[in-house]
């Protein structure tokens, strides 16, 4: 037999199996790594018409989310402005400034700005900004520090587990609904477990884990 | 042994590939999210202030028809909805809501989120963004709007006057009078006397 099969063969599937096995773990940890929305979607930071820094209106000048956004409260979309918010302060501010000029442009026809959309969730996924602003969720726990950002970039993954995670237990992430807007916040220690609790039993917060509040 | 050395050899070379292309979880990107799994992620169906290429001006909200009203908006000609008496230009003097604590409550918020930039905290047009060129702010305390009826400031939010847009499209028309209710604490505020405060609570000024 020793003619047909030579010796090495003895070793070949034990070989083949290792192989297959190690090669097996590499893939299994890269589509770990990959494919998920922490790698294809955090990060995204696309460039917009124009370069609007919510580090200067939200934090140097200290603009309340809601100035621009003001539809947030009532709506389950929370609104980008129009160019008439903008031009409140620009027609003063930066009135002839050359990055403004797609606001002004905006304004005079009433055509929108082609803003790029970065938060993006599946067309079958309903979120209602109103019912989470409402009940002590913020604006930081799924957009991240936007009150720092230079230019907008995804920061958070925004999948589902990233849902589940805070709906599987609210009293962990909520906040009073004063300080929703207030987004340097920090919670005073043991905050979750004295306060978040009763929040979320007083305020009745149903965080549902059922699949009808998310999908329909 | 060989074989077994450059299976190890061209593995760690395709990884480190695949990790040269592709980035590390969280690296900043131009360009948009991929979908590798796109299953019904994005639906011909209209999302707002979404564009869309079924209408000619490539808006998916559509404005309004003229002549049309919007279920739950405020169209009726009353002093609540327009800030004048029915079926007159003239301003109403008094504004048509109750003024309780929830109200000013509201207000003060509403003023804080809507007002305070420019007008300031304290109404007297010293508002932040004065040190970045807003040249015209009106000082709240000026006895020309001290004395303006409620009617007309309700105007003023709504519509706008001279260097001021409106803020009708921004502020519902029951945060525009809970607004004026707040204003007008601020105003009687600094005009009031010491008097004014009752007695039992003047201990507390100081």
């Amino acid at each position: 037999m020793s003619d047909i099969f030579p010796k090495w063969t003895n070793k070949l599937p034990l070989r083949l199996l290792l192989g297959v096995m190690i090669v097996g773990s590499v893939v299994t940890a890269g589509v770990t790594y990959y494919f998920t929305p922490k790698y294809t979607r955090v990060g995204y930071q696309p460039i917009q018409p124009v370069p609007f820094p919510h580090t200067v209106h939200a934090e140097q000048l200290g603009l309340d989310c809601r100035y621009c956004h003001n539809g947030v409260e009532q709506s389950w979309f929370s609104n980008i402005p129009s160019a008439n918010t903008c031009m409140n302060c620009h027609n003063q501010v930066l009135a002839s400034d050359a990055r403004l000029e797609p606001v002004r442009e905006s304004f005079r026809s009433g055509q929108p700005v082609s803003w790029v959309q970065i938060h993006k969730t599946p067309d079958y996924v309903y979120f209602n900004h109103a019912v989470h602003v409402n009940r002590g969720v913020s604006c930081v726990h799924c957009h991240g520090p936007i009150n720092k950002m230079d230019e907008v970039y995804h920061a958070k993954p925004l999948s589902m587990s990233f849902c589940l995670d805070c709906h599987r237990d609210p009293a962990a992430k909520i906040r009073p609904p004063e300080e929703v807007y207030n987004l340097n916040w920090v919670p005073p220690e043991n905050f979750a477990k004295d306060k978040g609790a009763k929040f979320v039993h007083d305020w009745k917060v149903n965080a549902s884990q059922n699949c009808s509040t998310c999908h329909r | 042994m060989r074989y077994w050395l450059s299976f190890f050899f061209v593995l760690i070379v395709a990884s480190l590939a695949v990790v040269g292309i592709a980035g590390f979880q969280g690296s900043k990107s131009r360009k948009p999210p991929i979908e590798i799994f796109p299953d019904m992620d994005r639906q011909p169906k209209l999302r707002p202030q979404a564009p869309n290429a079924f209408f000619t001006d490539g808006k998916s909200s559509r404005p309004l028809l003229v002549g049309t009203v919007a279920r739950g908006s405020h169209y009726q000609d009353t002093p609540f909805n327009t800030g004048r008496l029915p079926s007159s230009t003239n301003f109403v003097a008094e504004m048509p809501v109750g003024l309780t604590a929830k109200l000013l409550a509201r207000g003060k918020e509403r003023y804080q989120i809507s007002c305070v930039p420019c007008h300031g905290a304290l109404a007297d047009g010293n508002g932040i963004t004065k040190k970045y060129g807003m040249a015209v702010v009106a000082n709240l305390h000026d006895k020309r709007i001290v004395s303006m009826t409620d009617g007309e400031i309700f105007n003023t939010i709504t519509s706008g006057k001279n260097l001021m847009g409106g803020y009708g499209a921004n502020v519902t028309v029951e945060d525009r009078w809970a607004i004026i209710g707040y204003l007008r604490t601020l105003q009687l505020a600094r005009l009031g006397l010491v008097n004014d405060v009752p007695a039992e609570l003047r201990a507390g000024l100081k």
